[in-house]
């Protein structure tokens, strides 16, 4: 059997630039990073610190274990910070490209108004549309194909999950058009 | 020879229809899952877990399992073929499995892989079918204490003897476990860190993390990359198969080294991808001519899939003994458990035989069978890589949604999951690893309960860490693998000391 010739190839139009300028670095976003990090530990800490972090007679108050945790964070994220501060001098390695940027933007988007669709017309439509819709304007694969695909799958979700599972999703106009 | 009753039984719960349908749509899903670039065992089985949620709990995961075991058979298909590793552990195949697909060896390396890993499970499996009821009925005894001794020990080993710097396993964990602790408090019932929310009251739920954290920011991780293929298509015939087989006998050293290292690795938290690695590594440091590795040799493919695949599958062996898991996929696993309402833990020995029998039961045969249906389905699968990104990207993300908002019928939890998606996204591209985050949050209300309610026992001492031999060396161990490192580097001086004065006489 030899079959040392490429069989299958799979092209990526749309694939990010190897040269695309970078959006920020590393360091940057570590630095970030922690310094949410500390803010969240130092909310939370303040939250169990409120509700009782002291030893009482039964042993700790409910607040003991998650104020130390926040403690705990709160440590690790201000040695990522000063490591991150100190670590700027070097040579600053990428965390996106421009070009890497856009296309998770380009998921990120659809998914985020995919979310905001669910919570008013139901995750079976804001399904189809997301499907139909990335296909056709990111993947630019044909209208119909996109459309089929999309259809189909809503269709098989629906059947599977709330018809034979009867495992409910959030249903918005349409599906109660069709009365369920 | 209990044990081999038990199965036996565990058999008979499988052999019905609706269990091997399911089988198979596991192991064709798995496969799916592990082909498509991107997704991989944890993802996978995140994604279709909501799938099983109104199953019974054997069918749920005897189906569960087999998209894992599917998912492990399908990363070996990319590495081999595409030079494209599924997974992290796929990595080690690549090195003499590409050669030789490259060779016009496809069909060879693909046959040995598969073998291999079955080899490699199959031994975890027997290892989990004989040690596991042990180790359960020797953890009956633990209490309290003992059993937050071993928490602890799972939690220092990831700092300890994980690879990412430890401030960042640090962040990872305790931010697991502060989250796990949101909502309310398991032993006193009073409300924590909800700030008056009331979506919040029912605290975080594990798998909706999960989904987001796996599902969801991977998604965003491979937008990143240029997504073209080009790879061999390959068909395994009969003749190819059993030439390779025959082979066999004459790699036993490689098979067996390899599937003892992924033993031992599997069942420390966070080992298959160490495993197939040191699989890797061991086999040539000990072959007669290491020269010829990473040029298409047959066994640098044997040592790393039997590795990885029975670290894989022996990471089950504490989450069914103790409730703890070994690794990623093993957390959710276990997170599926609790859905399905079992309590992980020694008790499901005792109280759910069905159960345990047939998730062990299902393990060798959905090796079985999954070996079978791989060795004569691999161009079928090879060729679900032309389908393109854009149309599975917005799927996946459906069904992540799909599968967040079955957990508690909570549109909040959309919003959570994609919430997680971006946190998933950022931590893994600064390095901050998810494993230990995934085990602290499963793992966090547990560990404290088990702390709390130590102390009400003893009176808040602390010394109950050492009240006796047992749970004291555990302590003991714990604190010793959290300092490992610092442990190691002194001895490694103390050690160069030594020579340089040898020398110096």
């Amino acid at each position: 059997m030899s079959q040392t010739d490429l069989e299958i190839v799979v092209d990526d139009p749309t694939a990010p630039e190897e040269n695309s300028p970078s959006v920020t670095s590393s360091g940057t976003v570590e630095i970030i990073v922690c310094l949410l990090l500390l803010a969240l530990a130092a909310i939370l800490g303040y939250d169990n610190w409120r509700t009782g972090a002291s030893w009482d007679s039964t042993g700790p108050e409910p607040g003991y274990f998650p104020f130390y945790l926040c403690l705990v964070l709160g440590g690790g994220s201000l040695y990522g910070l000063i490591a991150a501060l100190l670590a700027r001098r070097g040579a600053a390695e990428t965390f996106v490209t421009r070009a890497q940027a856009r296309r998770v933007m380009a998921v990120f988007v659809p998914t985020l108004l995919f979310c905001l669709v669910t919570q008013f017309l139901g995750l079976y439509v804001a399904s189809f549309l997301l499907i139909a819709g990335f296909m056709r304007a990111i993947g630019k694969i044909a209208l119909w194909k996109s459309l089929v695909t999309a259809f189909l799958f809503t269709a098989i979700m629906f059947v599977t999950f709330d018809i034979a599972f009867d495992v409910i999703m959030p249903k918005g106009p349409l599906e109660a058009a069709f009365g369920y | 020879m209990e044990a081999f009753g038990l199965l036996l039984h565990g058999f008979a719960v499988l052999l019905t229809w609706k269990t091997l349908v399911l089988m198979m749509v596991g192991l064709v899903l798995g496969i799916f899952v592990g082909v498509l670039p991107g997704l991989g065992g944890p993802n996978g089985v995140a994604i279709l877990l909501p799938l099983t949620f109104t199953m019974d709990p054997t069918s749920a995961i005897v189906m569960l399992s087999c998209i894992y075991w599917g998912a492990l058979f399908g990363g070996a298909i990319t590495s081999i073929l595409f030079n494209i590793p599924g997974e992290a552990w796929s990595v080690a195949t690549t090195f003499d499995g590409y050669p030789m697909a490259q060779q016009g060896r496809a069909a060879e390396a693909l046959t040995a892989a598969f073998t291999s890993s079955f080899i490699g499970s199959l031994v975890a499996v027997l290892l989990i079918t004989f040690l596991a009821p042990m180790i359960s009925s020797f953890a009956l005894k633990f209490g309290p204490p003992e059993f937050f001794a071993v928490y602890l020990l799972t939690f220092c080993s990831f700092v300890g003897l994980g690879r990412e710097a430890k401030h960042k396993t640090l962040i990872s964990m305790s931010l697991g476990l502060l989250l796990a602790g949101i909502g309310m408090d398991t032993v006193s019932g009073q409300l924590r860190m909800t700030f008056g929310s009331s979506e919040l009251l029912r605290g975080i739920n594990f798998l909706v993390a999960v989904i987001g954290l796996f599902g969801i920011s991977e998604i965003l991780l491979t937008m990143e990359e240029r997504l073209a293929l080009r790879g061999h298509a390959a068909s395994i015939s009969l003749r190819v198969v059993l030439s390779v087989w025959k082979d066999l006998p004459k790699y036993w050293v490689t098979l067996l080294r390899s599937s003892f290292i992924g033993c031992w690795l599997g069942i420390t938290p966070g080992g298959a991808i160490a495993a197939s690695f040191m699989g890797y590594n061991l086999a040539k440091r000990f072959s007669k001519d290491p020269e010829s590795f990473g040029k298409g040799r047959i066994e640098g493919v044997f040592a790393p899939e039997t590795a990885a695949h029975a670290s894989g599958t022996s990471a089950l062996l504490p989450m069914l003994a103790l409730g703890i898991p070994g690794s990623g996929t093993a957390a959710i696993l276990l997170g599926g458990l609790m859905v399905w309402g079992l309590n992980p833990g020694p008790l499901l020995f005792v109280e759910h035989k069905d159960f345990v029998w047939g998730l062990i039961a299902s393990m060798y045969l959905g090796n079985v069978v999954g070996l079978v249906l791989v060795l004569t389905t691999v161009p079928i699968f090879a060729s679900i890589l032309r389908v393109p990104f854009a149309a599975v990207a917005p799927m996946i993300v459906a069904s992540c949604a799909i599968g967040a908002y079955a957990i508690q019928n909570a549109m909040f939890d959309i919003w959570l999951m994609l919430g997680f998606g971006v946190v998933g996204y950022v931590f893994k591209k600064i390095g901050i690893p998810l494993a230990p985050f995934t085990l602290a949050l499963v793992l966090g209300s547990r560990a404290e309960d088990a702390f709390r309610l130590s102390m009400i026992g003893s009176g808040g001492e602390l010394k109950v860490f050492w009240s006796n031999g047992l749970v004291g060396s555990i302590t003991t161990l714990a604190i010793v693998l959290l300092f490992w490192p610092a442990i190691d580097g002194l001895l490694a001086r103390i050690g160069w000391m030594q020579r340089s004065r040898t020398i110096s006489r």
